[in-house]
């Protein structure tokens, strides 16, 4: 058996097992041999405690990590909660990726999906994995009790070792298992029974992610890195609209270039099998294709698109499908309420723009009946499934081996996983079973890029004759997210499009009468959750018609919010705390300071952004950015910081220029140079804070991006009288604003 | 007809057309995977490379413009991770998902052989042409400080 081939397997002392679930590669000489890998625990070594530990004689623990890893650090945060409580050495943990078994490693907040997702890996694993760690540790207690023969209770622990303090006697966890025996009923574990955050020695202190250090030597492997022996290439072209088909297919040129094998129509597409990359990206270039207008987005324009959503969403007799939730009465506080205000805000579509363009390697079995993949995916299971599909065949058949990711912000969670559906189809036309490795190019990634999507939103507010707020009211009309991304999900939902309507809600604020209605519509354009979801749009229209309203009433808008959360203590300390960080108070030249705040799944967020703007070519330059974050307990705090910077970095782009447009259904970007994206000349000077609380941590990875597009508007509003009502805020936008 | 050149010291002798990019004989043909492709077009710094001990797009540059010259990858810069900007990278956590990191710390290594102690501006000056998604701009910056200050 062959297998993947690396340059070095000895990676960091930290023992990280490279990065691909499943190592044991089932591509022998000539034949590929398919195991039923992908439902093993094939990696782990030791002798099994549960489904999620495994201890070696050396001691060496390892640990199942359920989330893939593409840059937020799960891969070490959730082995390490699982280790606090077995209180395990942390030298000796293997972090080893889980492989895609929803029944067994699904995350109980993702609807018991194994889908790293809405930064909620850490939020719905925490307590699951205190209480496995707590399980092995007690059966380590048990067996050390019974062979010593004295009492459990009179047993400690200290990392890696099992102590009896009255005796003296130490024994590490390794030496254990020799001697273990595993009940067939794991101990009960009562919540009383874990740590208190007092007695943590790993959460809340800073280690070195375990696969920094192969991403500093390019030892790091993702999936476009995988070679399997024998390996050829693929390229496919795909058709402009979803749900296109290819109609004339001319590949005289194609096929003329050196190195091309076949050229292989796909339903959607049409594609290149070739020796080398750069044929099969040269011939998929040289093809000449026209296309069945099948699908639903021909025709559409993304400009007149959003003008039609402004139009229904104004609208009122245009009913709401689902009314994301009230509170009060918001239309007899707005027929009450001594002023109303109203406004409308749009935004647009946007991509993710992970550095590692989709790809993935397939083999299939001569007789197409089982195949294995390699790949990069936030949704293992899904993966597997949709590579199944595409083969016509039983998921078991699939051999899954994911690898870490050059980034995901949501594009890789979809049900869809097509770029591997593109490798196994490929990987079936080719001389079975050669294994095939299909790369997008960046222009591929735009071209069939799933966007967050646009948005057009109807604000409403009523103020009392005191000056209070005291009715909300928004109406959203979008492009819907959700029941593209996962149909499942979505009927699970009950129609709930949270991937669209997601931040609508500002319970945490005091305003007695709140509304917010979903209207989703359905353009056919390819959507997606990006790295923020509906929130970015959300808390842009939220916060910046919240700012409106304190201006109007004159108030000091930090102020403003202060009062706002009198019942949301934490979201109060937060926001006090930035003001203090930007010394709010403070008046600057030719720069003016916006603040928001914004509760995202329990993570409580203040930003305060400092901007110039350049009137003459209505450029807005962030100079400084100020955040402070609440997400409960800390368990990685440098790592937080690091989501945190990153994200007000993501959101920074999202904020000022980043934008698809769509054109007869087809998206008119195509890579760097007309999809913009930040660099470093453009980033501020980025200040974060956390407010450690011992309250059940919650998620980091994107909720720091929705923070900045209201921070900086509502400082432009300051500083130019000018409110800016259209994300992104682009230079033409910002002119054509300040007349 | 193949065309040879040093990589990391070694030299490779490659078949291959004379207009391929640089970047997939190394990746594919040389199994160096650590220079990654993110753009093809010069955009992304992904595939940041030295040749002859100047950086360069991988992904720009042809396989006949290094006949006989030297390149050298992520993989050769240290043995071990000991170059200053590998230890300053570690030290300021500054890989998220890590994809752009073997481009933009070839960039550094390169800025700091010709100028030791870059003033902040030259750095970003230098650092602007690579694409970070995941944001790690701030630490980058910071760690080829520490790296200029440590080295």
């Amino acid at each position: 058996m062959n297998k993947i081939s690396r340059r070095d397997a000895g990676f960091s002392r930290r023992g990280f097992m490279i990065g691909i679930a499943g190592m044991t590669f089932a591509i022998a000489a000539g034949e590929p041999r398919f195991v039923s890998a992908a439902t093993d625990a094939s990696d782990r070594t030791g002798t099994p405690f549960n489904p999620w530990v495994s201890i070696a004689p050396s001691g060496a623990i390892s640990i199942m990590a359920p989330a893939t890893e593409m840059g937020q650090g799960s891969l070490t945060s959730l082995p390490l909660i699982l280790a606090e409580e077995l209180d395990a050495d942390w030298s000796n943990v293997v972090a080893v990726p889980a492989p895609p078994i929803n029944k067994i490693y699904g995350n109980p907040a993702m609807f018991g999906a194994m889908l790293t997702a809405h930064s909620l890996s850490v939020q719905g694993y925490f307590t699951p994995l205190r209480i496995f760690g707590a399980q092995v540790r007690a059966m380590l207690l048990d067996n050390v009790a019974r062979h010593w023969n004295v009492p459990s209770t009179e047993l400690s622990t200290e990392p890696g070792v099992v102590v009896h303090a009255k005796s003296g006697r130490r024994i590490g966890y390794g030496e254990i298992v020799a001697f273990a025996e595993i009940p067939a009923v794991a101990p009960d574990i009562r919540p009383e029974a874990l740590k208190k955050p007092s007695d943590f020695r790993l959460i809340g202190r800073d280690v070195m992610r375990v696969e920094l250090p192969t991403k500093v030597t390019g030892n790091a492997i993702y999936a476009i890195d995988v070679q399997v022996p024998g390996m050829i290439y693929g390229a496919v072209l795909h058709g402009p609209v979803q749900g296109g088909a290819p109609d004339n297919v001319d590949d005289t040129a194609a096929k003329a270039i050196a190195g091309v094998i076949d050229v292989v129509r796909l339903p959607y597409g049409v594609g290149v099998l070739a020796k080398t990359p750069w044929a099969a990206f040269s011939a998929k270039s040289a093809l000449a294709v026209t296309w069945q207008r099948t699908g639903k987005a021909w025709g559409f324009d993304s400009d007149k698109g959003l003008d039609a959503f402004a139009a229904d969403v104004r609208d009122l007799n245009m009913p709401t499908t689902v009314d994301w939730y009230k509170q009060g009465d918001t239309k007899a506080a707005l027929a009450q309420a001594a002023t109303t205000m109203d406004a409308e805000y749009r935004c647009h579509y946007a991509y993710h723009a992970q550095m590692e363009p989709l790809n993935a390697v397939a083999s299939v079995s001569a007789a197409g009946d089982a195949a294995e993949v390699w790949c990069g995916t936030q949704y293992p299971p899904a993966a597997r499934s949709a590579a199944a599909r595409a083969l016509g065949i039983p998921d078991e058949r699939v051999k899954l081996n994911y690898t870490l990711l050059g980034g995901g912000f949501g594009r890789r969670g979809d049900y869809a996983e097509e770029w591997v559906v593109d490798a196994v189809l490929m990987a079936k036309s080719a001389q079975r079973p050669v294994p095939v490795k299909v790369m997008w190019t960046r222009e591929d990634d735009v071209h069939n890029g799933h966007f967050r999507p646009i948005t057009a939103h109807y604000l409403r507010a009523g103020i009392d004759a005191a000056g209070k707020l005291i009715a909300y009211d928004q109406r959203l009309v979008g492009d819907r997210v959700l029941p593209a991304e996962n149909p499942q999900f979505f009927r699970d939902s009950h129609d709930r499009d949270y991937q669209l309507m997601g931040g609508v809600q500002l319970t945490y604020y005091d305003i007695p009468n709140q509304y917010a209605g979903q209207i989703p519509q359905d353009t056919g354009v390819r959507t997606a959750p990006l790295r923020g979801i509906g929130d970015i749009a959300n808390k842009f229209v939220a916060e910046s018609f919240i700012d409106e309203v304190a201006l109007k009433q004159n108030a000091d808008p930090m102020r403003f919010r202060l009062d706002l959360l009198k019942n949301t203590p934490r979201g109060h300390r937060v926001l006090q705390r930035v003001a203090e960080m930007a010394d709010w108070g403070r008046t600057r030249d030719n720069t003016a300071l916006g603040c928001a705040f914004i509760v995202y799944n329990d993570t409580l967020i203040s930003g305060v952004a400092e901007v110039s703007v350049n009137r003459s070519t209505g450029q807005i330059k962030v100079r400084n950015f100020w955040c402070a974050v609440d997400c409960g307990i800390a368990v990685q705090p440098d790592n937080i910081v690091a989501q945190f910077e990153g994200g007000i970095v993501y959101g920074h782009g999202l904020a000022l220029f980043e934008e698809i447009t769509i054109r007869d259904g087809a998206v008119q970007q195509s890579n760097f140079y007309d999809y913009r994206v930040m660099r470093m000349y453009e980033v501020p000077d980025i200040h974060v804070e956390i407010i450690p609380t011992d309250n059940h941590p919650t998620g980091v990875g994107q909720m720091p991006v929705p923070i900045v597009a209201p921070a900086v508007g509502n400082a432009v509003a300051r500083l130019t009288g000018v409110r800016l009502r259209e994300s992104p805020m682009t230079q033409e936008r910002v002119k054509k604003a300040l007349g | 007809m193949a065309i040879s050149f040093e990589v990391n010291g070694g030299t490779v002798s490659v078949d291959a057309p004379r207009d391929t990019p640089l970047l997939w004989v190394i990746r594919e043909q040389l199994k160096l995977t650590g220079t990654k492709f993110g753009c093809g077009a010069g955009l992304c710094g992904a595939c940041v490379v030295h040749i002859d001990g100047r950086r360069a797009f991988s992904c720009q540059t042809q396989l006949s413009n290094v006949a006989g010259r030297q390149v050298t990858t992520i993989e050769g810069l240290s043995p071990d991770s000991s170059h200053p900007v590998q230890k300053a990278w570690l030290a300021e956590r500054v890989p998220q998902c890590g994809y752009c990191q073997s481009g933009q710390i070839m960039s550094a290594a390169d800025l700091l052989t010709r100028n030791p102690h870059p003033t902040r501006a030259e750095i970003v000056a230098q650092m602007s042409g690579h694409i970070c998604r995941c944001g790690t701009y701030l630490r980058i910056l910071r760690a080829i400080e520490r790296a200029s200050r440590e080295s």
